[in-house]
């Protein structure tokens, strides 16, 4: 079986979600390739996911363009000489662009948010959950090749195989049409300070239960920094816009699975127990002893976070 | 200006949701407007108000002839809709569901932006605005917290995984809105009242030049091997906090070694 895997890299790092995928992409086939859109240093690129097996590399550099949606034509071209099985997309921006624009000038269907991944004889088995993950559904595709999926990140875990860098080669020229139109003016990155969402070992959450956006900071972001750990939110308090929209925690935002979650102030809502649920240990403190987040908790604390967070920094303070 | 929005009717999320025997989501209850979409909906009110004309146009897909979620669009201020409900579009998947949109879109007709949400609160695929643009092939400016119209350009904030990004576009294009753009207004009893007489056209999806090997189960091309509970995670220990909730999570804290 030939899998593509859609490469992402932030500067010239690849993503984690990236590796996740060309590591399942391994275990599933037997030639594994990875296509990549951006100006990032296609050498380093090439790099690392050979090392996580991926024999070529194809490449495009979008300009102002976005990344995702400019590769669908040049991908369509490439498809039709070079007839993959699969093509694997993460669950991201840009990952959803392209696999977007690609189902339909292949005239293929999407599968999305899977979370499992094999072969059964000659047919891919796709496992994605629903209902906020409570009801498990397996996928078997009928249609022919290539199957497009769409995977969540932290799905899968990621490992190097040991190969060498990927021979780079540039994708076919073809004609995206108005889809180039979009331009990208100016880019700004919002800093965030410690480890990043996706990799921290300990993630501190707030939701509405926090009252204010004024408490986020002494309540949610100081907890994370003595824990050394990142800062994440539930949707509501991003919806009404305390905290910025790159903390989201859940279906619509980020997937985490830290050895430590704690939440503070959130109830447990679907949508935020989609992207915390596989943690190793959940911690909630909420005022409402019947809120959702307690059915996930391994120790949950029925109380005011006003109380209880300020008096567990003064513990972890005192103790360091 | 006109602008269309997509809008879908879901369950209403705060009932437990249940799958129909033939594995689609049971979809007989009191269907409601995805509250993702009133903000496309706001945006496009707020869009058209800025141009100094125009309207908002509703669409909708739907396996039966719900309405109610619509009339709550209608009653915010969208000004028509156009509902495509045809017993062919049960099973539809992204695909499908973005070729009937984009053909709504078509019979619409004069439509300078179609704004849709990220993704829906039930399916939340997240693609079915990159294949509209594609079928229209028309640009799209995809996870944008930020809108704004000005000579016949759309400007938006699109979000990133680092932050965000300025992006434009000339018209007509493709614009999807994340949660929490701007703030939905409440229907007042003025539009509730004006919404019940507001036009909505129904259509099947040969009315739209769709054949039913295009869409619905046939679409889609999959099937459903197995539906199980996935394993629950057990709760562990919950106290009332009698002023040592916080001792007892540094115990755990330390228990696990994080400090």
């Amino acid at each position: 079986m030939k899998v593509w895997v859609f490469a992402e890299a932030t500067d010239d790092k690849v993503t984690t979600a990236t590796l996740e995928l060309l590591t399942k992409a391994r275990e599933i086939g037997s030639e594994v390739e990875a296509i990549y859109s951006g100006s990032g240093d296609t050498a380093a690129i090439a790099a690392t996911v050979g090392s996580y097996g991926a024999t070529k590399l194809h490449t495009m550099d979008p300009g102002d363009g976005l990344p995702g949606q400019v590769a669908a034509a040049p991908i369509a071209a490439l498809v039709g000489t070079d007839n993959p099985d699969v093509i694997l997309f993460a669950q991201t921006y840009d990952g959803r662009d392209a696999l977007g624009r690609l189902s339909v000038r292949l005239d293929k269907p999407v599968l999305t948010n899977g979370m499992s991944l094999s072969v059964d004889g000659d047919s891919l088995l796709f496992g994605t959950a629903i209902f906020g993950g409570v009801v498990l559904v397996d996928v078997k595709l009928k249609d022919a090749a290539p199957a497009l999926i769409a995977i969540r990140p932290k799905s899968f875990a990621a490992e190097e195989s040991g190969g060498s860098a990927a021979e780079v080669v540039p994708l076919p020229a073809a004609d995206s049409g108005r889809a180039a139109e979009a331009r990208v003016l100016a880019r700004h990155v919002e800093e965030q300070q410690g480890p990043k969402l996706e990799e921290a070992t300990v993630v501190v959450s707030g939701g509405r239960g926090i009252g204010a956006a004024e408490n986020y900071e002494p309540l949610v972001e100081e907890l994370a920094k003595l824990l050394k750990g990142a800062w994440g939110a539930s949707r509501a308090i991003v919806d009404a816009g305390w905290v910025p929209y790159a903390l989201q925690v859940g279906q619509t935002g980020k997937t985490v699975k830290p050895k430590l979650y704690i939440a503070l102030g959130i109830s447990g809502a679907t949508q935020h127990l989609v992207g915390m649920k596989n943690s190793d240990n959940i911690v909630a403190v909420n005022k409402d002893g019947e809120a959702p987040i307690f059915s996930v908790a391994d120790l949950g604390i029925v109380g005011d976070v006003h109380k209880v967070v300020p008096a567990l920094i003064e513990l972890l303070k005192a103790k360091s | 200006m006109n602008v269309a929005v997509c809008v879908k009717q879901i369950p209403d999320p705060a009932v437990p949701g249940s799958l129909s025997a033939d594995h689609t989501l049971d979809r007989s209850g009191k269907l409601i407007l995805d509250e993702s979409d009133s903000y496309g909906v706001e945006m496009a009110l707020q869009l058209v108000d800025a141009a100094g004309g125009g309207e908002v146009t509703l669409i909708s897909m739907a396996p039966n002839e719900e309405v109610s979620g619509l009339r709550t669009a209608l009653a915010m201020g969208a000004a028509k809709a156009i509902l495509v409900s045809d017993p062919a579009l049960a099973g539809s998947d992204a695909l499908s569901t973005a070729k009937v949109l984009a053909k709504s879109i078509e019979r619409a007709g004069d439509i300078d932006l179609v704004l849709a949400a990220t993704e829906s609160s039930d399916g939340y695929t997240g693609t079915v605005p990159a294949q509209i643009a594609q079928l229209l092939d028309w640009p799209a400016l995809t996870f944008s917290k930020h809108v704004e119209i000005a000579d016949g350009k759309v400007k938006v904030q699109r979000q990133t995984e680092a932050g965000y990004d300025e992006v434009e576009a000339s018209l007509p294009a493709v614009v999807s809105v994340t949660a929490g753009v701007v703030e939905p207004r409440y229907p007042s009893f003025k539009g509730i009242m004006a919404a019940k007489n507001k036009p909505v056209d129904k259509v099947t999806a040969s009315d739209l030049g769709l054949e039913a090997s295009q869409v619905g189960w046939e679409g889609a091309r999959q099937e459903i091997t197995n539906v199980e509970q996935a394993p629950a995670r057990q709760a562990g220990e919950k106290f009332e906090d009698d002023g040592t909730g916080a001792e007892k999570l540094v115990a755990f804290l330390e228990q696990l070694k994080v400090v």
